[in-house]
């Protein structure tokens, strides 16, 4: 297998116009720390974009940051940090993760259910689509609307589109203070509906997670006088669910670690994420539960870390039939073979993304199957 | 009028009678509008500078109905122009004359509200204001709030992206809709996103806000209401200087606070308001801020104190807290009605929407009080501060020859203003057919070959409120081509492994 990994845009358009030359297949690759979603990838060189790496400019005051596609993720939160400020969606990834890679798999941490996602964070973008065409969309400022939301598109693409050359982030200011309170051992419809209690008050509630038999935690941030209040006001209005304790910081982040990407669930059991409307979402997965799988609830109850071996049909239906989608995070290769990472979608909508990608991709060049739904031109 | 439209197709308008009549059979009783005198109210949108009366009006009440009509529009080759309330400022609803309108105002129900998931599923033309009426009493709003919140309509709203001064720290139309029921104009009902906080693949609900209408029609529309802060209080700030004020902007963002709003006018605005509301604004000073905080009380106490001081450092001349909600919307009274009473001081207004880095404000606002004289028109600035997005309000009288065309030269200037120092056309208003020639200014020919692109992807035949947002109509064919050189690479040297 080829790996190309070029320095600069120039360079990522030669790549890609010689494998349309030769009608050979890209994978797009930032730090590979999420290589092993979706279905193994097929006789595809692979484009390696960590060589296209910096920031370019930030402007702490502007709320701006454009670095080079393969920046490390850690790169740019070092540098935010530094200067007090973070990426609210709270992304998360794996040693050399990617900025590039971070959007291009939409991922968001536990503060999804408050600051938004990947998607509400980009704002422009300079790419190499799958014509081997450079284009630019989105702008460098916090407010826009000139032009289609192409960044919006771009984000958890999986790299089927183009491949991310430079972005341009929102920033915004790291809390000043971050407190975790934590419920033990709440029944689940409890730890839920407490979930939901909290986040329908004026508490501005960061993130809310459940840990069945174990807790349920609600995150405050903010200036500290504002905190201190609304701990108060919580501890009032759902005094029904007894009184909480204050976690300390260090033993509240493993807690938040642990639900990034369903990262506290080791073994073998494959591993889902299902995005359901909260309210729904024990019901749906009741049975699932009843087969022996394991759980944990993040974003206000909207997020379902799922471990559970087989029953893979069972588990679309019941997150679909909520109204909801299951997505396939971590599995054993034989199985990513066989069942497509993310939730097939009614018909009309798989026709019009199918259309949408060959706007971006008429070759079919990012097409490496690993989503079992090829989309190649005929 | 300087912006050329799509002419129109002689061949569809001598089938008018029978698309008509086919309409009608569609939507029956007076859902169908084409006498002349009847289409005048339709002729144009909140871009009063342009008027044009649609072929005819149709106003569906299904969604059945509205699949129905773009079907036999498409299989007729007739053209489509959405409309909600009509109130875009950038021509978004501007009708062709060989093209139906179609009208959503109809879809005006609350369908559902789910204080549990906090969210509410509503038809495409209920009001955005009306959205916060249906959830208030039990404590949440509805966040976006444009200034034409009152009348504008939220399917409008989604087709613009629309914005609002709360929107720093509450996000455009865009991050508060979770999902639509789409129609496309092959009569497709389509549903993207919907209860749940994502949905698989592709973001097309991303790119469906903020589409002025070229993608589909929205016929459902679900977004996330909030629970309303505890408290809001504002403050009113008075600067010697446009300068201090940006300042004052700027440290207050680096001390780590985003307010719910944070608004700036110069001096014209500021006494054209006054004159206009009487809220109590210096008439003395070069800018004025309000910035509003909220949250729980304690919250509230503490920031207000932290930006008062920030103020005082950078100069201000005056300084006011609110002290009651009575005072709070006292200080807004002046800054919400700042257009009409800009209205008042000139004959027309042209309202502009570029957005820039804060940091070149007072660069800008130099260079457009030498584009003022030049053009030898007045212009009045209202600024939503915190994000860098401008409304220049130029000054002109439509009944003078050539003060229409002098304004929109002036107000094209300062939009290339805004790309020059690393901003952008629109912040909330959208390009329609305002900005639509301006569009090379930033974007290149592949980028907006790209943007095209996709809209072939959802309408092939350009059939859907064509001539809004690109200069230049290609047919998707020829943007389809694509000319694969066989060959060497261009970089032989290239590492790989």
């Amino acid at each position: 297998m080829t790996v190309f990994t070029p320095d600069n845009t120039v360079q990522v358009q030669s790549v890609i116009a010689s494998a349309l030359a030769a009608g050979n297949k890209l994978e797009l690759v930032g730090g590979g720390t999420r290589a092993e979603f979706g279905a193994p990838a097929r006789q595809a060189g692979r484009l390696n974009l960590t060589r296209l790496s910096g920031i370019l400019e930030y402007d702490p005051a502007e709320l701006v940051l454009t670095a080079r596609a393969g920046t490390p993720l850690a790169e740019i939160e070092a540098a935010v940090a530094a200067r007090g400020q973070a990426l609210a969606f709270e992304p998360w990834g794996g040693q050399g993760s990617t900025i590039g890679g971070v959007l291009a798999a939409g991922v968001a941490g536990s503060r999804r259910v408050s600051a938004g996602a990947a998607r509400d964070h980009l704002l422009g973008f300079e790419a190499v689509s799958g014509r081997g065409e450079v284009f630019r969309a989105g702008a460098k400022v916090v407010k826009n609307v000139t032009g289609y939301d192409l960044p919006k598109l771009l984000c958890g693409s999986w790299g089927r589109l183009a491949a991310l050359t430079e972005v341009t982030l929102k920033v915004l200011p790291r809390p000043q203070e971050r407190l975790t309170l934590i419920w033990r051992g709440l029944a689940d419809e409890a730890g839920f509906a407490l979930m939901r209690a909290a986040l329908r008050a004026p508490a501005d509630i960061a993130a809310a997670a459940h840990l069945p038999g174990e807790a349920t935690l609600l995150r405050l941030e903010g200036f500290g006088p504002s905190v201190a209040a609304r701990r108060g006001y919580l501890a009032a209005a759902l005094a029904a669910y007894g009184a909480p304790e204050a976690l300390a910081e260090r033993e509240a982040a493993p807690l938040w670690a642990g639900l990034q990407g369903g990262a506290s669930f080791s073994g073998d059991a494959p591993l889902w994420g299902l995005s359901l409307p909260p309210r729904a979402a024990l019901a749906a997965i009741a049975p699932l539960l009843e087969l022996g799988g394991r759980y944990a609830a993040d974003w206000g109850g909207g997020l379902i870390w799922l471990a559970l071996d087989g029953h893979e049909e069972v588990i679309r239906r019941q997150a679909g039939q909520a109204g909801g989608h299951a997505m396939l995070v971590r599995a054993p290769a034989a199985l990513r073979a066989r069942i497509p990472a993310l939730h097939p979608q009614p018909q009309p909508v798989e026709a019009l993304s199918r259309r949408v990608r060959l706007a971006f991709d008429p070759l079919g060049v990012f097409e490496t199957n690993r989503f079992l739904d090829l989309a190649h031109a005929d | 009028m300087s912006l050329k439209m799509p002419p129109a197709d002689e061949r569809i308008l001598a089938r008018r009678d029978e698309i008509i009549a086919a309409l009608r059979a569609i939507v029956p009783g007076e859902g169908v509008i084409h006498k002349p005198d009847e289409l005048r109210p339709y002729e144009s949108d909140g871009l009063t500078a342009y008027r044009q009366p649609p072929m005819v009006v149709v106003l569906p009440e299904t969604v059945d109905q509205v699949a129905a009509i773009l079907r036999y529009c498409h299989r007729n080759a007739v053209k489509v122009v959405p409309r909600g309330s009509g109130t875009s400022l950038s021509g978004g609803a501007l009708p062709l004359g060989d093209a139906v309108l179609l009208g959503m105002g109809r879809f005006n129900q609350v369908l559902e509200i789910d204080y549990e998931d906090r969210l509410a599923v509503v038809q495409p033309g209920v009001t955005n204001l009306a959205i916060t009426k249906a959830v208030e009493a039990e404590g949440f709003y509805y966040a976006p709030d444009p200034s034409s919140q009152i009348a504008c309509s939220i399917g409008g709203n989604v087709a613009e992206n629309s914005g609002g001064v709360h929107c720093l720290k509450y996000g455009l139309t865009t991050n508060n809709v979770l999902g639509v029921q789409l129609v496309t104009m092959a009569g497709e009902v389509l549903r993207l996103g919907g209860k749940a906080l994502d949905a698989p693949g592709l973001d097309l609900l991303g790119v469906v806000v903020g589409s002025e209408g070229l993608l589909g029609v929205v016929t459902e529309v679900t977004v996330r209401i909030l629970p309303k802060p505890e408290t809001a209080r504002a403050l009113l700030i008075g600067f010697p200087t446009v300068e201090s004020a940006g300042q004052c902007v700027a440290e207050t963002i680096a001390a780590g606070i985003i307010p719910a709003g944070m608004e700036m006018m110069d001096k014209p605005a500021i006494h054209a308001a006054e004159a206009f509301v009487h809220a109590g604004y210096p008439l003395d000073v070069e800018a004025l801020l309000i910035v509003e905080l909220d949250g729980p009380l304690a919250e509230c106490a503490h920031l207000a104190a932290e930006v008062e001081a920030i103020a005082r450092r950078n100069g201000a001349v005056t300084l006011r807290s609110s002290r009651d909600e009575a005072e709070r919307l006292a200080f807004w009274a002046g800054r919400k009605a700042a257009f009409p009473a800009v209205g008042r001081i000139s004959p027309d207004y042209y309202c502009m929407d570029g957005t820039i880095p804060r940091a070149r404000l007072p660069l800008v606002l130099q260079r457009m009080k030498a584009l003022s004289g030049q053009y030898g028109l007045g212009v009045a600035n209202v600024f939503h501060a915190g994000d860098g997005n401008l409304h220049p309000l130029i000054l002109y009288d439509a009944n003078q020859p050539g003060e229409l065309e002098r304004a929109e030269a002036f107000g094209a200037d300062i939009l290339r203003l805004c790309v020059e120092v690393g901003g952008v056309l629109t912040g909330e208003h959208g390009v329609g057919v305002e900005k639509r020639d301006l569009m090379p200014v930033m974007f290149s020919e592949e980028d907006l070959r790209q943007q095209q692109r996709l809209k072939c992807a959802f309408d092939p035949g350009l059939l859907l409120n064509p001539g809004k947002v690109f200069p230049t109509l290609h047919r998707c064919a020829e943007l389809g081509r694509m000319h694969v050189h066989h060959g060497q690479l261009a970089f032989p040297d290239l590492p790989r492994f």
